[in-house]
Protein backbone atom coordinates (compact mmCIF):
# COMPACT_ATOMS: atom_id res chain seq x y z
CA UNK A 1 0.00 0.00 0.00
CA UNK A 2 2.83 2.37 0.87
CA UNK A 3 4.24 2.35 -2.67
CA UNK A 4 0.92 3.45 -4.19
CA UNK A 5 -0.25 5.73 -1.38
CA UNK A 6 0.75 9.03 -2.98
CA UNK A 7 -0.90 8.06 -6.26
CA UNK A 8 -4.16 7.04 -4.56
CA UNK A 9 -4.22 10.28 -2.61
CA UNK A 10 -3.72 12.26 -5.80
CA UNK A 11 -6.59 10.44 -7.56
CA UNK A 12 -8.87 11.06 -4.61
CA UNK A 13 -7.89 14.72 -4.49
CA UNK A 14 -8.91 14.91 -8.15
CA UNK A 15 -12.33 13.56 -7.18
CA UNK A 16 -11.78 10.18 -8.87
CA UNK A 17 -13.15 6.97 -7.45
CA UNK A 18 -10.51 4.32 -6.80
CA UNK A 19 -10.40 0.52 -6.53
CA UNK A 20 -7.76 -1.33 -4.59
CA UNK A 21 -6.73 -4.95 -5.26
CA UNK A 22 -4.70 -6.54 -2.46
CA UNK A 23 -2.88 -9.87 -2.41
CA UNK A 24 -4.39 -11.57 0.67
CA UNK A 25 -2.90 -15.02 0.26
CA UNK A 26 -0.36 -16.94 -1.78
CA UNK A 27 0.26 -20.65 -2.15
CA UNK A 28 3.54 -22.13 -3.25
CA UNK A 29 5.75 -19.83 -5.23
CA UNK A 30 4.43 -16.35 -5.97
CA UNK A 31 6.20 -13.18 -7.00
CA UNK A 32 4.47 -10.76 -4.62
CA UNK A 33 3.78 -11.27 -0.93
CA UNK A 34 0.45 -10.71 0.86
CA UNK A 35 -0.14 -7.00 1.20
CA UNK A 36 0.99 -6.11 -2.33
CA UNK A 37 -1.49 -3.67 -3.86
CA UNK A 38 -2.62 -2.71 -7.33
CA UNK A 39 -4.73 0.44 -7.44
CA UNK A 40 -6.94 1.54 -10.34
CA UNK A 41 -8.51 4.96 -10.87
CA UNK A 42 -11.93 5.71 -12.29
CA UNK A 43 -10.26 6.99 -15.46
CA UNK A 44 -8.36 3.72 -15.85
CA UNK A 45 -4.90 4.60 -14.58
CA UNK A 46 -2.96 1.92 -12.70
CA UNK A 47 -0.40 1.98 -9.88
CA UNK A 48 1.43 -0.89 -8.18
CA UNK A 49 1.16 -4.62 -8.91
CA UNK A 50 -0.09 -7.89 -7.45
CA UNK A 51 2.10 -10.31 -9.43
CA UNK A 52 4.99 -10.36 -11.80
CA UNK A 53 2.61 -8.97 -14.40
CA UNK A 54 0.80 -12.19 -15.26
CA UNK A 55 -2.62 -11.52 -13.69
CA UNK A 56 -2.59 -7.73 -13.75
CA UNK A 57 -4.98 -7.37 -16.69
CA UNK A 58 -7.54 -9.76 -15.16
CA UNK A 59 -7.33 -7.92 -11.82
CA UNK A 60 -7.67 -4.63 -13.66
CA UNK A 61 -11.02 -5.78 -15.10
CA UNK A 62 -12.23 -6.78 -11.64
CA UNK A 63 -11.13 -3.43 -10.26
CA UNK A 64 -12.97 -1.49 -12.98
CA UNK A 65 -16.09 -3.50 -12.20
CA UNK A 66 -15.69 -2.84 -8.47
CA UNK A 67 -15.48 0.89 -9.15
CA UNK A 68 -18.68 0.74 -11.20
CA UNK A 69 -20.72 -1.54 -8.91
CA UNK A 70 -19.15 -0.97 -5.48
CA UNK A 71 -19.23 -4.75 -5.02
CA UNK A 72 -16.10 -6.20 -3.32
CA UNK A 73 -14.88 -9.64 -4.36
CA UNK A 74 -12.24 -12.24 -3.59
CA UNK A 75 -10.64 -13.67 -6.74
CA UNK A 76 -8.05 -16.43 -7.09
CA UNK A 77 -5.59 -17.19 -9.83
CA UNK A 78 -3.52 -20.32 -10.05
CA UNK A 79 -2.55 -23.39 -11.95
CA UNK A 80 -5.38 -25.46 -10.50
CA UNK A 81 -7.92 -23.08 -11.96
CA UNK A 82 -8.92 -23.16 -15.65
CA UNK A 83 -9.41 -19.42 -15.53
CA UNK A 84 -5.88 -18.99 -14.28
CA UNK A 85 -4.39 -20.96 -17.13
CA UNK A 86 -5.95 -18.46 -19.48
CA UNK A 87 -4.40 -15.54 -17.59
CA UNK A 88 -1.17 -17.51 -17.20
CA UNK A 89 0.44 -17.30 -13.79
CA UNK A 90 3.94 -18.02 -15.06
CA UNK A 91 5.37 -18.63 -11.62
CA UNK A 92 3.14 -21.67 -11.06
CA UNK A 93 1.67 -20.60 -7.72
CA UNK A 94 -1.79 -19.49 -6.65
CA UNK A 95 -2.67 -16.01 -5.48
CA UNK A 96 -5.81 -14.74 -3.80
CA UNK A 97 -6.69 -11.11 -4.41
CA UNK A 98 -9.32 -9.03 -2.63
CA UNK A 99 -10.70 -6.29 -4.87
CA UNK A 100 -12.77 -3.43 -3.47
CA UNK A 101 -13.79 0.12 -4.18
CA UNK A 102 -12.00 2.49 -1.85
CA UNK A 103 -15.05 4.04 -0.24
CA UNK A 104 -13.89 3.74 3.33
CA UNK B 1 -11.68 11.81 8.74
CA UNK B 2 -12.16 8.56 6.80
CA UNK B 3 -10.37 5.33 7.70
CA UNK B 4 -8.25 5.70 4.57
CA UNK B 5 -7.20 9.22 5.56
CA UNK B 6 -6.22 8.00 9.01
CA UNK B 7 -4.30 5.10 7.49
CA UNK B 8 -2.51 7.41 5.04
CA UNK B 9 -1.59 9.81 7.82
CA UNK B 10 -0.06 6.99 9.89
CA UNK B 11 1.86 5.58 6.92
CA UNK B 12 3.31 8.98 6.07
CA UNK B 13 4.39 9.41 9.68
CA UNK B 14 5.88 5.85 9.78
CA UNK B 15 3.59 5.12 12.73
CA UNK B 16 2.75 1.43 13.30
CA UNK B 17 -0.76 0.64 12.05
CA UNK B 18 -2.68 -2.42 10.87
CA UNK B 19 -5.67 -2.53 8.54
CA UNK B 20 -8.01 -5.48 9.09
CA UNK B 21 -10.44 -6.40 6.29
CA UNK B 22 -13.18 -9.05 6.14
CA UNK B 23 -12.56 -10.78 2.85
CA UNK B 24 -15.58 -13.01 2.36
CA UNK B 25 -19.30 -13.27 3.11
CA UNK B 26 -21.97 -10.59 2.85
CA UNK B 27 -19.96 -8.22 5.05
CA UNK B 28 -16.81 -8.50 2.91
CA UNK B 29 -14.93 -5.21 2.92
CA UNK B 30 -15.78 -4.35 6.55
CA UNK B 31 -12.74 -2.78 8.17
CA UNK B 32 -10.93 -2.11 11.40
CA UNK B 33 -7.94 0.22 11.67
CA UNK B 34 -5.72 -0.77 14.60
CA UNK B 35 -3.10 1.34 16.38
CA UNK B 36 -1.14 0.45 19.51
CA UNK B 37 -3.53 2.48 21.62
CA UNK B 38 -6.57 3.06 19.43
CA UNK B 39 -9.05 1.30 17.15
CA UNK B 40 -11.58 2.57 14.63
CA UNK B 41 -14.00 0.94 12.23
CA UNK B 42 -16.20 -2.14 12.63
CA UNK B 43 -15.84 -5.74 11.45
CA UNK B 44 -19.45 -6.63 12.23
CA UNK B 45 -19.54 -7.89 15.82
CA UNK B 46 -17.90 -6.70 19.05
CA UNK B 47 -16.12 -10.04 19.52
CA UNK B 48 -14.70 -9.90 16.03
CA UNK B 49 -13.41 -6.39 16.65
CA UNK B 50 -11.63 -7.51 19.82
CA UNK B 51 -10.17 -10.62 18.16
CA UNK B 52 -9.15 -8.72 15.03
CA UNK B 53 -7.45 -5.97 17.01
CA UNK B 54 -5.58 -8.49 19.16
CA UNK B 55 -4.33 -10.44 16.16
CA UNK B 56 -3.42 -7.21 14.36
CA UNK B 57 -1.25 -6.06 17.27
CA UNK B 58 0.49 -9.43 17.45
CA UNK B 59 1.30 -9.24 13.73
CA UNK B 60 2.43 -5.61 14.05
CA UNK B 61 4.98 -6.68 16.66
CA UNK B 62 6.68 -8.97 14.15
CA UNK B 63 5.98 -6.91 11.04
CA UNK B 64 3.97 -9.65 9.33
CA UNK B 65 0.91 -9.52 7.12
CA UNK B 66 -1.45 -12.51 7.16
CA UNK B 67 -4.97 -13.92 6.85
CA UNK B 68 -6.63 -15.34 9.99
CA UNK B 69 -9.89 -17.25 10.49
CA UNK B 70 -12.37 -16.71 13.33
CA UNK B 71 -15.88 -17.62 14.38
CA UNK B 72 -18.80 -15.27 13.66
CA UNK B 73 -18.16 -13.37 16.92
CA UNK B 74 -14.37 -13.69 16.93
CA UNK B 75 -14.13 -17.16 18.46
CA UNK B 76 -10.53 -18.27 17.93
CA UNK B 77 -11.45 -21.79 16.82
CA UNK B 78 -14.00 -20.72 14.23
CA UNK B 79 -13.59 -20.64 10.47
CA UNK B 80 -16.66 -18.63 9.46
CA UNK B 81 -14.92 -15.30 9.03
CA UNK B 82 -11.61 -14.68 7.32
CA UNK B 83 -9.78 -11.48 8.14
CA UNK B 84 -6.91 -10.12 6.09
CA UNK B 85 -4.56 -8.19 8.34
CA UNK B 86 -2.09 -5.84 6.67
CA UNK B 87 0.44 -4.82 9.32
CA UNK B 88 2.47 -1.75 8.55
CA UNK B 89 5.35 -1.95 11.02
CA UNK B 90 8.04 0.70 11.17
CA UNK B 91 10.93 0.11 8.80
CA UNK B 92 13.59 -2.34 9.94
CA UNK B 93 16.79 -0.68 11.08
CA UNK B 94 20.26 -0.98 9.59
CA UNK B 95 23.25 0.27 11.55
CA UNK B 96 26.41 0.78 9.51
CA UNK B 97 29.53 1.16 11.64
CA UNK B 98 32.39 3.09 10.07
CA UNK B 99 32.02 6.03 7.68
CA UNK B 100 34.07 4.83 4.72
CA UNK B 101 33.41 4.60 0.96
CA UNK B 102 31.78 1.23 1.48
CA UNK B 103 29.38 2.80 3.99
CA UNK B 104 28.15 5.28 1.40
CA UNK B 105 27.21 2.42 -0.94
CA UNK B 106 25.81 0.36 1.95
CA UNK B 107 23.60 3.23 3.15
CA UNK B 108 22.29 3.63 -0.36
CA UNK B 109 21.35 -0.02 -0.87
CA UNK B 110 19.99 -0.21 2.69
CA UNK B 111 17.55 2.59 1.89
CA UNK B 112 16.68 0.87 -1.39
CA UNK B 113 15.76 -2.29 0.53
CA UNK B 114 13.50 -0.33 2.87
CA UNK B 115 15.75 0.03 5.91
CA UNK B 116 16.01 3.04 8.17
CA UNK B 117 19.78 3.55 7.91
CA UNK B 118 22.04 5.02 10.59
CA UNK B 119 25.81 5.37 10.08
CA UNK B 120 28.01 5.53 13.16
CA UNK B 121 31.64 6.64 13.34
CA UNK B 122 33.70 8.05 16.18
CA UNK B 123 35.49 10.49 13.86
CA UNK B 124 33.54 13.72 13.25
CA UNK B 125 35.60 14.51 10.14
CA UNK B 126 34.37 11.36 8.40
CA UNK B 127 30.88 11.06 9.80
CA UNK B 128 29.27 13.72 7.60
CA UNK B 129 26.15 13.97 5.47
CA UNK B 130 28.32 15.08 2.52
CA UNK B 131 30.21 11.79 2.57
CA UNK B 132 27.16 9.61 3.12
CA UNK B 133 24.20 11.45 1.64
CA UNK B 134 21.74 8.52 1.69
CA UNK B 135 21.91 7.78 5.42
CA UNK B 136 18.80 8.76 7.40
CA UNK B 137 21.01 9.64 10.30
CA UNK B 138 24.74 10.01 10.95
CA UNK B 139 25.95 9.69 14.51
CA UNK B 140 29.36 10.60 15.89
CA UNK B 141 29.92 8.08 18.67
CA UNK B 142 32.02 5.12 19.70
CA UNK B 143 30.37 2.18 17.90
CA UNK B 144 30.11 -0.13 20.93
CA UNK B 145 28.74 2.63 23.18
CA UNK B 146 26.20 3.59 20.53
CA UNK B 147 25.00 0.02 20.00
CA UNK B 148 24.70 -0.71 23.70
CA UNK B 149 21.91 1.90 23.88
CA UNK B 150 20.38 1.54 20.41
CA UNK B 151 17.07 -0.26 19.78
CA UNK B 152 17.67 -3.64 18.09
CA UNK B 153 15.19 -6.36 17.10
CA UNK B 154 15.29 -9.54 15.02
CA UNK B 155 14.88 -7.55 11.80
CA UNK B 156 17.88 -5.33 12.54
CA UNK B 157 21.00 -5.54 10.35
CA UNK B 158 24.38 -4.66 11.90
CA UNK B 159 27.06 -3.93 9.31
CA UNK B 160 30.52 -3.62 10.84
CA UNK B 161 32.78 -1.85 8.34
CA UNK B 162 35.23 -0.39 10.84
CA UNK B 163 37.69 -3.31 10.24
CA UNK B 164 39.99 -2.15 12.97
CA UNK B 165 40.42 -4.49 15.93
CA UNK B 166 40.17 -1.72 18.49
CA UNK B 167 36.66 -0.84 17.28
CA UNK B 168 35.58 -4.27 16.03
CA UNK B 169 36.07 -6.36 19.15
CA UNK B 170 34.12 -4.23 21.65
CA UNK B 171 31.44 -3.65 19.01
CA UNK B 172 31.03 -7.33 18.10
CA UNK B 173 30.82 -8.25 21.76
CA UNK B 174 27.87 -5.87 22.18
CA UNK B 175 26.36 -7.01 18.86
CA UNK B 176 26.32 -10.64 19.96
CA UNK B 177 24.30 -9.71 23.03
CA UNK B 178 21.50 -8.36 20.79
CA UNK B 179 18.92 -10.37 18.84
CA UNK B 180 19.94 -8.72 15.53
CA UNK B 181 19.00 -10.89 12.54
CA UNK B 182 22.20 -10.04 10.67
CA UNK B 183 25.68 -9.31 12.00
CA UNK B 184 28.31 -8.86 9.30
CA UNK B 185 31.91 -7.78 9.71
CA UNK B 186 34.18 -6.62 6.92
CA UNK B 187 37.76 -7.83 6.65
CA UNK B 188 39.93 -10.53 5.16
CA UNK B 189 39.91 -14.15 6.32
CA UNK B 190 43.10 -13.40 8.25
CA UNK B 191 41.53 -10.35 9.91
CA UNK B 192 38.57 -12.42 10.94
CA UNK B 193 40.76 -15.25 12.25
CA UNK B 194 42.40 -12.63 14.51
CA UNK B 195 38.99 -11.35 15.58
CA UNK B 196 37.84 -14.85 16.44
CA UNK B 197 40.91 -15.38 18.56
CA UNK B 198 40.31 -12.11 20.43
CA UNK B 199 36.62 -12.81 20.91
CA UNK B 200 37.32 -16.30 22.22
CA UNK B 201 39.76 -14.77 24.69
CA UNK B 202 36.81 -12.68 25.92
CA UNK B 203 34.82 -15.85 26.46
CA UNK B 204 32.67 -15.71 23.32
CA UNK B 205 31.49 -19.22 22.40
CA UNK B 206 31.19 -21.00 19.04
CA UNK B 207 27.44 -20.47 18.67
CA UNK B 208 27.87 -16.74 19.00
CA UNK B 209 30.90 -16.65 16.70
CA UNK B 210 28.83 -18.46 14.05
CA UNK B 211 26.37 -15.56 14.06
CA UNK B 212 29.01 -13.26 12.56
CA UNK B 213 29.04 -13.15 8.76
CA UNK B 214 32.73 -12.65 7.99
CA UNK B 215 34.27 -12.20 5.54
CA UNK B 216 31.10 -10.22 4.87
CA UNK B 217 28.78 -10.82 1.91
CA UNK B 218 27.98 -13.46 -0.69
CA UNK B 219 30.76 -14.90 -2.83
CA UNK B 220 30.18 -12.93 -6.05
CA UNK B 221 33.69 -11.58 -6.47
CA UNK B 222 32.64 -8.04 -5.52
CA UNK B 223 35.39 -5.41 -5.80
CA UNK B 224 33.99 -1.88 -5.68
CA UNK B 225 32.04 -0.41 -2.74
CA UNK B 226 28.85 -0.70 -4.81
CA UNK B 227 29.48 -4.33 -5.70
CA UNK B 228 30.38 -5.13 -2.11
CA UNK B 229 27.18 -3.47 -0.88
CA UNK B 230 25.17 -5.66 -3.27
CA UNK B 231 26.93 -8.77 -2.01
CA UNK B 232 26.18 -7.80 1.61
CA UNK B 233 22.58 -6.93 0.81
CA UNK B 234 22.13 -10.29 -0.94
CA UNK B 235 23.59 -12.09 2.08
CA UNK B 236 21.13 -10.30 4.41
CA UNK B 237 18.20 -11.48 2.27
CA UNK B 238 19.58 -15.01 1.92
CA UNK B 239 20.06 -15.39 5.69
CA UNK B 240 16.57 -14.07 6.40
CA UNK B 241 15.12 -16.64 4.00
CA UNK B 242 17.50 -19.40 5.16
CA UNK B 243 18.95 -19.72 1.66
CA UNK B 244 22.54 -20.42 0.68
CA UNK B 245 22.86 -17.83 -2.10
CA UNK B 246 24.20 -19.03 -5.43
CA UNK B 247 22.64 -19.42 -8.83
CA UNK B 248 18.96 -20.33 -9.16
CA UNK B 249 19.81 -21.97 -12.48
CA UNK B 250 21.93 -24.48 -10.58
CA UNK B 251 19.39 -25.16 -7.84
CA UNK B 252 16.22 -27.18 -7.43
CA UNK B 253 14.36 -25.36 -4.61
CA UNK B 254 11.28 -23.24 -5.41
CA UNK B 255 12.31 -19.71 -6.37
CA UNK B 256 10.36 -18.18 -3.46
CA UNK B 257 9.95 -19.70 -0.01
CA UNK B 258 6.35 -20.64 0.77
CA UNK B 259 4.61 -18.16 3.06
CA UNK B 260 2.43 -20.69 4.82
CA UNK B 261 1.10 -18.45 7.61
CA UNK B 262 -0.42 -16.13 5.05
CA UNK B 263 -1.84 -18.76 2.74
CA UNK B 264 -5.55 -19.23 2.43
CA UNK B 265 -6.96 -22.71 2.93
Amino acid sequence: MIDVLDTIERWRAEGQRVAVATVVGVENSAPRDPGAVLAVSERGAVAGSVSGGCVESAVYEEAQDAIATGRPRLVSYGISDADAISVGLTCGGTIHVFVERLDW
Amino acid sequence: MTLFERLAEALHADRPVALVTRIDGPQAGAKLLVFDDDVSGDLGTPGLNVAGAGEARALLAVGETATRSFGEDGEPVGVEVRLFIAAYAPKPVMYVFGAIDFSRAMARIGKYLGYQVTVIDARPVFATKQRIPDADEIVVAWPDEFLAKAPVDTRTALIVLTHDVKFDIPLLRVALRTEAGYIGAMGSRRTHANRIEELRAHGVGDDDLARISAPIGLDIGARTPEETAISIAAEIIALREARRGGRLSEGTLPVHNARTPASLP
